[in-house]
């Protein structure tokens, strides 16, 4: 292993937990601690606690600020009301992604950006160059100085609440997708309510010198309520389920966000940003769109493989795969020839030279039952 | 409780124990926890004949697929059709019920004895 890794301030935490660790974007992360199936499962039916203190942390401030958020971001973060958080795209010029992010308003003049750990150095160089044209915004990177950790599942709200030492106002009014100030013995927490499971659940950014106690608090909480720590193998594939995107893999520089289903999210009615022109002279007639594929029995389709029309003829190429550990059969995403994506298609997929059928199915996959 | 010592292994972290001319062929314990948890596995049916240091077969997990190498040249004579319905077993039980095929046949790809084998895998094992 490179020793040029870096490590998370849990990372003692993880050993004495016995984990597995995983390069991930330049990170040493704990891939599974026991068994990602059970921690997969306590996600769906309890919670997992999982530290995702490689994402990246960009404080954006200013008079300045949301103008800069609506200009290099694809979305109007200007209208985003104070105290909401909403999903957008970092794009390049040509309309490619380069990273797609959490954006919560923490005031008038000042937003969190939540990047991907392999994409920060992108996020900021995206920035840096873009800032020089608006006046007065600044991009504050505090990654180095942030832990951020989630808690997931159905019975996530009854742990944070039941948390000694963690206070913030009427958790349970808390909506999806918006977040509030709290403090855990006295320092200040940002608790959101995000995740990237598909389950309901809170993501909670502390000071690195906190991150121990604030984990060891949640765990202690959680416990008896079904917690268990879970490693990125659990959260690969909870995500999967959920539909849910992973940059890398159905995000890249040479994809635009229609193709990957995320075309909502360039709001081509503003004035200007960075990748409207691109994404305006595209034309995206015959570009591959992404599907969720079905599969009977347990031989699951997985990156890189093909997939293949009734003829045999490759229309496309799987970007995530995986046996859906809640529901039983194989599960993917691929991109696919548009005129092959609607709902019910019967395609293959080449799985080590057997064609196994699969069927095009509307995602998410698994949705929560409220 | 089997007795690691007892076993020979292959660099395909594969364990294998003779019983006269028979082969019983699993994977270790240490191949099981870098795979993770074991949804599938894919073995030759009884009969077939296999050839040392060729695949014989696969063995996935949620987030991988792993080949088996058949570590011994030879008829199989038997599979471990308990995982067809619980694959988990490779994981909880390598050594023991998590067995996956035998085979009839003698000459084999260069074994370790366990000394051997910890040392290959840096002492992890």
């Amino acid at each position: 292993m490179s020793t040029a890794l870096r490590q998370t301030p849990l990372h003692a935490r993880h050993e004495a937990l016995g984990a597995s660790f995983t390069d991930f974007g330049g990170w040493s992360m704990p891939v599974r601690y026991t068994s990602d199936l059970a921690e997969h499962r306590a996600v769906r039916e309890a919670a997992g606690i999982f530290d995702i203190s490689h994402m990246a942390e960009f404080f954006v401030t200013g008079s300045g600020a949301a103008a800069f958020l609506d200009h290099v971001l694809a979305g109007r973060l200007s209208a985003l009301p104070l105290g909401k958080a909403k999903y957008s795209l970092v794009l390049a010029d040509d309309g490619g992604i380069i990273d797609d992010v959490i954006v919560y308003r923490l005031a008038d003049e000042r937003f969190l950006v939540i990047a991907n750990a392999g994409n920060r150095d992108a996020v900021a160089a995206a920035f840096a160059q873009r800032a020089a044209k608006i006046t007065d915004v600044t991009v504050d990177d505090r990654t180095d100085e942030l832990a951020l950790i989630a808690v997931q599942g159905p019975r996530a709200e009854q742990i944070v609440l039941s948390t000694a030492g963690l206070e913030a106002d009427d958790l349970p009014g808390l909506g999806y997708y918006a977040w509030r100030d709290g403090s855990f013995d006295g320092t200040p927490v940002f608790v959101g309510r995000t995740g990237y499971t598909g389950e309901d659940g809170f993501e909670l950014l502390i000071d690195n010198a906190q991150a121990d106690a604030l984990w060891d608090a949640l765990l202690s909480a959680g416990e008896p309520l079904g917690l268990v720590p879970a490693g990125l193998a659990a959260r690969d594939t909870l995500r999967l389920e959920a539909g849910m995107p992973l940059y890398g893999h159905e995000l890249s520089r040479d994809i635009a966000p229609a193709q990957a289903g995320l075309g909502r999210v360039a709001v081509m009615a503003k004035d200007d940003f960075v990748g409207k022109e691109g994404l305006l002279a595209r034309d995206l007639t015959d570009a591959p769109v992404l599907v969720g594929l079905t599969a009977e029995g347990r031989r699951a389709g997985r990156a890189g493989y093909a997939v293949r029309g009734p003829d045999g003829t490759p229309v496309g190429e799987i970007t995530s795969g995986a046996l859906s550990p809640t529901l039983g059969h194989p599960i993917a995403m691929a991109f696919v020839k548009p005129e092959l994506a609607a709902s019910g298609t019967v395609l293959t997929i080449d799985v080590r030279g057997t064609a196994v059928p699969a069927t095009v199915t509307d995602l998410p996959f698994y949705r929560r039952t409220k | 409780m089997t007795d690691l010592n007892s076993l020979s292994y292959t660099e395909e972290h594969e364990w294998i124990e003779r019983s006269g001319d028979v082969a019983t062929v699993g994977i270790t314990d240490y191949a099981a926890d870098k795979l993770g948890d074991v949804v599938f596995v894919d073995l030759p049916a009884v009969g077939d004949t296999v050839t040392a240091g060729d695949v014989c077969g696969e063995i996935e997990s949620t987030k991988s697929v792993g080949e088996l190498y058949a570590p011994v040249t030879g008829e199989v004579v038997e599979v471990n059709t308990a995982l067809d319905d619980d694959p988990s077993v490779i994981n909880s039980d390598a050594f023991g019920d998590g067995w996956l095929l035998k085979i009839r046949g003698t000459e084999s790809v260069a074994l370790l004895d366990r000394a051997g084998y910890e040392a290959f895998t840096g002492g992890a094992a």
